[in-house]
Order: C-alpha cells, then structure tokens, then sequence
C-alpha cells in the first residue's frame, strides 16, 4: 500500500428501487473506498445490496435501477458521469469483474483461448502472436496447468476450478487497478475455493490490485478479506480492518451476524444412546446407466457399499462435496430413487427393492426436507393444504389433520391462523419451517435434512438449525442431515460420515471425525475450510 | 431462541402486496394492448356468428339466378316466396349463383369460429391427457412419443385430406382430420412440462407423503400446464381456422351447401379476375380473425410466460 491513493471511492452512493418494490433505496448513502493492493470485502445477507454495488461500479446496473446520487471515483474518475463508451474503454482495462458462476459466464461455444483473446482485440492494438503469448503468460498466473492445451478447450471440458480460474485471468490480463469478484467462490467446492482464494490473494499481492470482494460467507472474509464493510438492507452498518470487525464489532446487526456463523469445533453431545435403530443401511448402492440406442452405455457410480445406522434421538451427518453422493444416499433411502444394490433397513423393514405399491404405508415412516425453500412447495395451494396432504393420503379426516397442522404450526413457531396462506407470502426461513412441520405432520420416524439450511442466511439458518435440533430432541427422532458446510455439521451432528466419490471414507462421532481425522480426504477437506482459525462470535469484551 | 423473531412476523403489509401479486398475472394479461385489440376483434367475429340472423343478411344458400355476378353495392330486385318483390342492396355483390356474398360470409364466421374454437379444445385436452401420461409413466413414454413422432412426420393437411375422404365430408369430419395432427404438438408441449416439474422437490415432498399418482399429476403438475396451454391453445385455433378454409377451398372440407370462407373463395376463384370480391371479401375476414387470434396470443404469451416477463 505504497500509494495511499485509493483506486476506488464510492461516495455517498444511492441507488433507487423501483415503486413497489418493498424498499426506496436498494443502496442508500454509501461510502468506501478500496486502497491499491487491498482486497474489501462487502458482507450483508441476501437483499442486502452488496451485488448492487457492484454492478454500479461496472456500469452493468439494470434499467430499473437507477443511481440517484452520490459518485463513484475509479482512480479520480467518476463512472456514473461517464458514458456507454468510455465505460467500455474502462472496464477490462481499469476494472474488471469475475462472477459467481463461471459456467454461465463463458461462452459455451468459444475455446478459452479465443475467450480472452476476444478482450485483447477489443482493447489493445497487438498483434496475434503477441496477444498468443500474453494470454498464455496469464494462463500460467493463474496456475493454469498446460496453458497450450487450455487455450484451445472450451469451458465444458474444465472444471468449475479451472473455469473460474478463466474467469480471473481474462479479468487481469490487461492489468486493471481494480478487480470486484462477486461471490466467486461460492457455487465451488470447498477445497477448490480455498486454492482460489489463495490464488485471488496472491495476485493481488503481485499485482498491487484493489479487490472488492463480495460474499455472505465470514470464513472467506476471515481468510482473505483487509478491511470489512458490513451491508444491512443496502446501507452500511460498520466498516473496518477484518481483525477488529471480527472480533470488536460495534453494530448490533454485525454482532449477531458474526454469532450466527457455526462454529467449526463440534459440540460435545454425550455418549451413544442405547436406543432402537431406527435406519441402517447395508451396502448400499446406486449406479446410474445412460442406456442409449446408439452408443454403448455409460455407467456412473454415484454410491457404492454405503453402511450407516441411525438410532432413535440421533442425528447422522453425510458429509461430503458436490457430486460426493450424499443426496443420492438420502433420496435412496427415502425412495424417491430406487436403489441398485444393497439393503435398506427401516426398523425390521426392508424397503430398498420394496415394490411401490408395498411401499407405500412406509413411506410416512421416512420424511425429506429439501434445500430450495422456494421451490419445495407447491406455489399454487395453501401451506395449509400441503401440510395436510400426507396425513390425508394416510386417512386422517380433514378437520383432524388441519388441528394437527394448526399444532405443528406452533412447533415451528409460525402464526397457527396462516395456514390459508400461500408459500409466496413467506420468507425462505419461514418456508423451510412450514416444511419440517410438513414432514412432521406424517409423524415419521427419520427425518432427512437435504442441504436444509444451505439456501438460507447465516442468521436465518442459526435460527432453522436450532429447531430442528429442538424437535429432534422433543420428539426423539432420527435425523439425516446432509450437508456440505463443515460447521452446520460440527454443530447439529451426533455422528458424521464423510463421502468422497459416492463411498463413505470416513465414519464417527462427530468429535472424533472433527477432532483427529484419519482419512487424507477428510484431512484435506478440514484444512480447507474458510477461517477455520477463526472462532466466531467469541468478541472481545470492550 | 427467543419467542418471537423478525424472522417470525409476518406483516399484513407484505402479505397484501404478495397476493396482488399472484392475482394480478391474469389482470395484466387482460391490460396487455395485443390482448386487448385480439380479443376485441375475436368478440366481434364472436358477435358477428352469433348474431349472424339479424345482420340484414338474406339466407346464404338462396339462389337468385336473376341477380348473378353482381358488382359489390349494386340493387337488386328479388322476389319473395309471398310473390311480392323487394329490393335491397348487396353491398359484397353476389356470386355465380345469385346468392349474397355478405351473408354468406356473415354465416361463414359460424364455421370458421366453430372449427378454430373446436379444434384448439379437442386437441388440447386429448394432448394434454396423452402429454401428461407420457411424461409421468416413463416406460409408455418411448412407445407413445415415437405414435406421435410419425403422427408429425405426415404434413397435415396431407393427413387431413386422407382422413376426409375416409369419411363424409362434414363440419366434425374436418374437425377431427385437424385436431389429430394437432394433438403431438400439445403433448410435446405438455410431456415437457411435466419432464422438469416432476423434479421439482415439491413434487417428490408429494411422492414422499404418500400422494397416489393421479392425485401428483392432476394436484401438482396439471396447473403448471395451464399458462402455456391457453397460449398454444390460441395458436391451435388460428391454423385450424386457415386449414378449414384451405381444405375447403380445396373442395374436400366443409360441404358446398354450407357457406364457409374457403367455400365462397372456391367458388370465386373462376371468376376472380372480373369479380374479385368473391374473393375479397372472405379473404378479409379470413385474415383478420387469424391475424387477431395470433396478436392475441402473442400478447398471452408475454405475460404468462415467465421467461418473457421477467423483463424489468
């Protein structure tokens, strides 16, 4: 941080919504600036502004929203008085933008090479063999292996690591003093977003870039971020150095940010119950083949030889990264695809080759809670009517299951009175509430949690976590909770498996697995894991 | 946990605005200006077909060989079956027969609002029926989508030609040789419907409760159906309509003592350099109803279409 001079300054920054919307101001009286060779990360929860930020920098800002006041200095420069010409003059060359999905922000149908080269004959007046070796060079700074062979793929054949890496070095290859990653990292595996946060920070370190940096994730910000700037309904609560933000913050909303984030360290939670099992599975296995008429079949192995128990009050953790085979174990066992070989127990049933018909009066038995909390009800009849749905089908009476409905209502603490309601009018936390006390209303004996809390924010998941944990408790149940978040898993897991290329690598208390593991794959996945050297919510007392 | 949180309170304020939200889909469908010029167009073809008695028409099928070929706006004297004569003026002119081409092509709406409005509900329902099988029972779906890929690979009108002349030429003959190389359409349309929303998790939160299959398809994954349907369902109608007039005109469609557009234009076609309003006229009213139909549907599509409403 040689020159002081910051290369971006957003003064005073607002940006309207337009009417109707449920606030005036998707932003409102920024201010910030990032120093040369200094990465800023904006934090806030979803609707918070931070992605509108960024996109006002860009100029990139949607028709519907329009800056209302304030500037945006990049190096002296205000962008919002600039026009749509000398915009693109300055973007790429000054400042440059990397996205969250790198799928979708390559060109399907261009190599990379040609991708990047697309930004050099756009902007500079090189040759081709110039520009060949320039793109090359930052192939290999980004840790691009065999840059030739890269150059001439397209974006399927790479890895969403690989892509993202694309994404940054057609970001930098023209040198800007300004780079804004818009939460680059988070559509990643774990272990792939710790090698591209490195990868971030040592560029930038090389390079003397300003970074803003946009995520909702503490553990990122604790491992990459210089200075803080809290967002909360599009304005700024707090903002200062990573240290004193983590560990001082003033702002309440900062403060119960900050509490929310999971510790990584497992609770102790007593020793194993001498209870019934409830689920136990024996070498269970699915094997995906894409029969094709033409061609000969391809075989994908998505889980081989899985073995758990679940007991009556526990909670079992399946832990493991995308692809790893976790949601495919859980939707076997609830059958919502069958199985190919091994056993499910549940109880004394087995029910992995059951035919559908048998199936069905155990199928209350097993009940399933979805990620999408948007997408896991069906948005056109009452919550009321989809609670009552399943215990319906099992032949309660209707007045019957709506008191059971009213009831569990409360058990998820939301208003009894809402059932007539649709699943739009309410918030994803809500959502995800209304479909435990679905899954609850068919009174099953194992609940599956899939990725339950993953599209929920960090406060919002404090809050689901601690209910389901609560119900687990209350009404002694099993429980699956898939999971890719170590620290959601640390918390609410009694036992943990870890499952890396659809096996079960490594199985135990959760203490154990998080204290001493055993397996590299798991090692690997641990070390990996954002501000693991960070215990949240532990604040000094000033 | 403390007992109630933020989180927890619903607000009637943004309950209010959620629910106008929902609703207003179909009001602002009904504001969109191509719907509202279609529709109104349609409703006064609808209009013209119902009321097609009081219009100051004479019947279409009366035969004046007195009054042939007449000029659009020329009068002429016909005699009543009292013995009285009248005069009146045949503002379309009359056709090689003596019969009035105004009322014929008045009483010509009736058949072609009949067929178009038929056909699209006939094929929708047997397609969305089909479509809805063929998407959620996975082992029919080879057997049935390939019936309907050689269903599609006859052009149409082909099809409807060798289906008429199986049959008596008739106002439900030409129906149904239209609905059946229509129905494909609507079950591709349909089976790729159901094909993503069966994934969805709603649908499987469905299946894990127990919900017996028929229920899963008409509860949960029909209404999903509805929106798109209504927009091919329009679009249906105007090639129905067209397909009527050309296998009429072709002279395999609706028998010739039925007036129906394509009817009169065969008729005209002999003719057509001398008295082109044979032509005219019917061509008109061909081209507007089908034209309004279409800008109808255009508009339908942009509101209901999720893709194409997300434009802020």
């Amino acid at each position: 941080m040689a020159d002081k001079k910051p290369v971006l300054e957003v003064r005073n920054l607002s940006v309207a919504l337009p009417k109707g919307a449920d606030r005036a101001h998707a932003v409102e009286k920024v201010s910030f600036t990032v120093n040369p060779g200094e990465i800023v990360c904006l934090v806030g929860e979803s609707g918070s502004g931070k992605s509108v930020i960024a996109f006002t920098v860009m100029g990139l800002l949607a028709k519907a929203l329009k800056p209302v006041s304030g500037e945006i200095l990049l190096e002296g420069e205000n962008v919002l008085a600039a026009d749509e010409t000398r915009l693109r003059e300055l973007r790429c060359t000054r400042m440059s933008m990397i996205f969250q999905e790198p799928m979708t922000a390559l060109n399907p149908v261009m190599t990379c090479g040609e991708q990047i080269d697309e930004v050099l004959r756009t902007h500079t007046q090189l040759d081709g063999g110039a520009r060949r070796a320039k793109i090359l060079g930052i192939l290999t700074r980004v840790k691009l292996p065999e840059p030739e062979r890269i150059y001439a793929s397209y974006p399927h054949q790479l890895s969403g690591g690989q892509r993202q890496r694309i994404m940054i070095a057609m970001a930098l290859v023209l040198d800007p003093v300004l780079l804004i990653a818009d939460e680059p990292t988070t559509a990643l595996d774990v272990t792939t977003q710790a090698e591209i946060l490195k990868l971030i920070a040592e560029l930038q370190e090389t390079e003397g870039t300003g970074v803003l940096f946009i995520t909702h994730d503490f553990g990122v910000v604790a491992e990459i971020a210089h200075r803080v700037a809290v967002l909360r309904w599009g304005e700024l609560a707090e903002m200062g150095p990573t240290e004193q933000i983590l560990s001082r913050p003033t702002h309440s909303y900062t403060k119960m940010l900050i509490s929310s984030v999971p510790s990584i360290r497992p609770v102790h939670r007593g020793v194993r119950l001498a209870a019934d099992t409830v689920l136990r599975t024996e070498k269970l296995g699915k094997t995906y083949s894409a029969k094709s008429f033409f061609q000969k079949s391809r075989v994908v192995k998505a889980a081989v030889d899985v073995d758990l128990d679940i007991r009556k009050g526990e909670t079992l953790g399946i832990v493991g990264e995308s692809g790893s085979g976790k949601s495919t174990v859980a939707r076997c066992i609830a059958r919502l695809i069958d199985p190919s070989e091994g056993k499910v127990f549940l109880g004394d049933t087995e029910i992995a080759t059951m035919s559908a018909g048998k199936l069905r009066p155990h199928r209350r038995r097993v009940q399933i809670v979805f990620q999408d909390p948007y997408r896991s009800m069906n948005p056109r009849i009452t919550i009321g009517e989809s609670i009552i749905e399943g215990p319906m089908n099992f032949g309660l009476k209707r007045d019957e299951a709506l008191a059971r409905a009213k009831k569990l209502m409360e058990t998820v603490r939301l208003d009894p009175n809402s059932l007539d309601r649709y699943p739009h009018q309410f918030s994803g936390g809500q959502r995800q509430r209304i479909c435990i006390a679905r899954a609850l209303a068919m009174e099953p004996e194992l609940l599956i949690a899939d990725e339950a809390v993953s599209a929920l924010d960090v406060s919002v998941q404090k809050q689901v976590l601690e209910l389901l944990d609560e119900i687990r408790q209350r009404l002694n149940l099993a429980v699956l909770f898939i999971t890719h978040d170590l620290r959601v898993a640390a918390q609410i897991c009694d036992y943990v498996a870890v499952m890396s290329k659809g096996r079960v690598v490594e199985y135990g208390s959760a203490e154990q697995v998080f204290g001493s593991p055993r397996d590299d794959y798991t090692k690997a996945l641990f070390a990996a894991a954002p501000g693991r050297n960070w215990e949240f919510g532990k604040f000094a007392t000033a | 946990m403390s007992a109630v949180t933020p989180e927890d309170v619903v607000d009637s304020a943004s309950i209010a605005a959620a629910s106008t939200k929902r609703k207003s889909l179909w009001l602002l469908a009904l504001r969109n200006p191509s719907v509202i010029v279609g529709g109104t167009i349609l409703l006064i073809m609808l209009a013209i077909a119902i009321l097609a008695p009081y219009l100051g028409t004479v019947s279409p099928t009366r035969i004046d060989p007195a009054a042939r070929n007449k000029k659009p706006d020329t009068e002429i004297t016909f005699r009543l079956d009292d013995g009285t004569t009248a005069k009146r003026v045949a503002i379309f002119g009359t056709d090689s027969l003596g019969r009035d081409v105004y009322s014929r092509v008045i009483y010509g709406t009736r058949v072609s609002l009949a067929v178009g409005i038929a056909v699209s509900l006939i094929a929708v329902a047997i397609g969305t029926m089909i479509g809805l099988i063929s998407g959620y029972i996975r082992w029919l779906d080879g057997i049935i989508m390939r019936f309907m890929d050689g269903l599609m690979a006859i052009p149409g009108i082909l099809l409807a030609i060798a289906l008429v002349s199986i049959w008596r030429a008739g106002l439900i003959t030409v129906i149904f040789a239209i609905v059946v190389p229509d129905v494909p359409r609507v079950v591709r349309l349909v089976r790729s419907i159901v094909l993503t929303v069966r994934e969805e998790p709603y649908v499987e939160g469905a299946v894990s409760v127990g919900t017996p299959t028929w229920v899963l398809m008409i509860r949960h994954i029909l209404p999903n159906t509805i929106a798109p349907l209504i927009v091919q369902g329009t679009f249906i109608a105007a090639a129905a309509i067209l397909t009527e007039a050309a296998l009429s005109f072709l002279g395999i469609g609706i028998p010739p003592e039925i007036p129906s557009w394509g009817n009169i234009m065969a008729e005209g076609r002999t003719l057509f350099r001398v008295f082109p309003h044979n032509i005219f006229y019917p061509g008109i009213f061909l081209a507007f109803t089908v034209l309004a139909i279409n800008i109808m549907g255009d508009g339908l599509r942009d509101t209901l279409d999720p893709k194409m409403s997300k434009k802020v």
